[in-house]
């Protein structure tokens, strides 16, 4: 199992789910009704580090950050 | 980096700085300070801040500071911020003033865009995603 949690304003709890892959995640969360539209906005961390490969392998533990449109300062 | 709920007390935060960089021998300091307008009705802003990729983030931009003998500093404020106040200060202090003024630019622009923070309209005491000043991160759109 890995844990996804959706930061800032998606407002959603945290999932646990099967997934070995990023490519398997982003399968999963496009059936999700109220998070599927914020896909195409949002970057993704596993275990604090930003990844850009949708081939990245994933271990049992590890915990995947979805990142909406950002505006500091 | 220092994160505080509310409001930044400016002068603490900067006075503190320059007391603690006053015998490193750099030449130039340069701060950017963000402060809330009262724009739209807004009563304020509000911030989520996740904190561990703020950190590698920040991390990141000491070493870029390190390989040109500067240094940069933050702090940024958590939860609601009024009108007239400040949620943001960031400053470079390095040995001569081109590399201070050319790194508070880099620096500030690159925390808008891949800084971990999220920014909402307070309105009558009600939280609004700042959605149209928001820009998806670097590799936004990898799940979609």
């Amino acid at each position: 199992m890995v844990k996804v949690e959706f930061l800032g304003p998606i407002g959603k709890a945290s999932i646990e789910i099967e997934a070995n892959t990023l490519a398997e995640v982003s399968k999963i969360l496009k059936e999700e009704e109220d998070i599927s539209h914020w896909l195409s906005q949002c970057a993704v961390a596993v275990n604090d580090v930003m990844i850009s490969d949708l081939d990245f392998s994933l271990k049992d533990g590890d915990k995947i950050s979805i990142l909406p449109p950002v505006c500091g300062g | 980096m220092e994160l505080y709920q509310g409001p930044l007390d400016i002068k603490e935060i900067f006075g503190r700085w320059l007391e603690e960089e006053s015998r490193a021998n750099y030449g130039a300091y340069i701060p950017f300070v963000g402060t809330i307008r009262a724009e739209e009705g807004i009563d304020g802003l509000s911030f989520d801040i996740y904190g561990p990729i703020l950190a590698v983030w920040f991390e990141r931009w000491q070493e870029i500071a390190k390989t040109k003998g500067a240094k940069v500093k933050m702090a940024h404020a958590v939860g609601d911020v009024p009108i007239h106040t400040s949620s943001y200060i960031a400053a470079v202090f390095s040995p001569k003033r081109r590399v201070a003024l050319e790194m508070i630019d880099a620096f500030v622009e690159d925390f808008k865009a891949n800084a971990p923070i999220w920014k909402y309209d307070l309105v009558d005491g009600k939280r609004h995603y700042a959605t149209d000043r928001s820009t998806p991160m670097s590799g936004a759109g990898l799940l979609a």
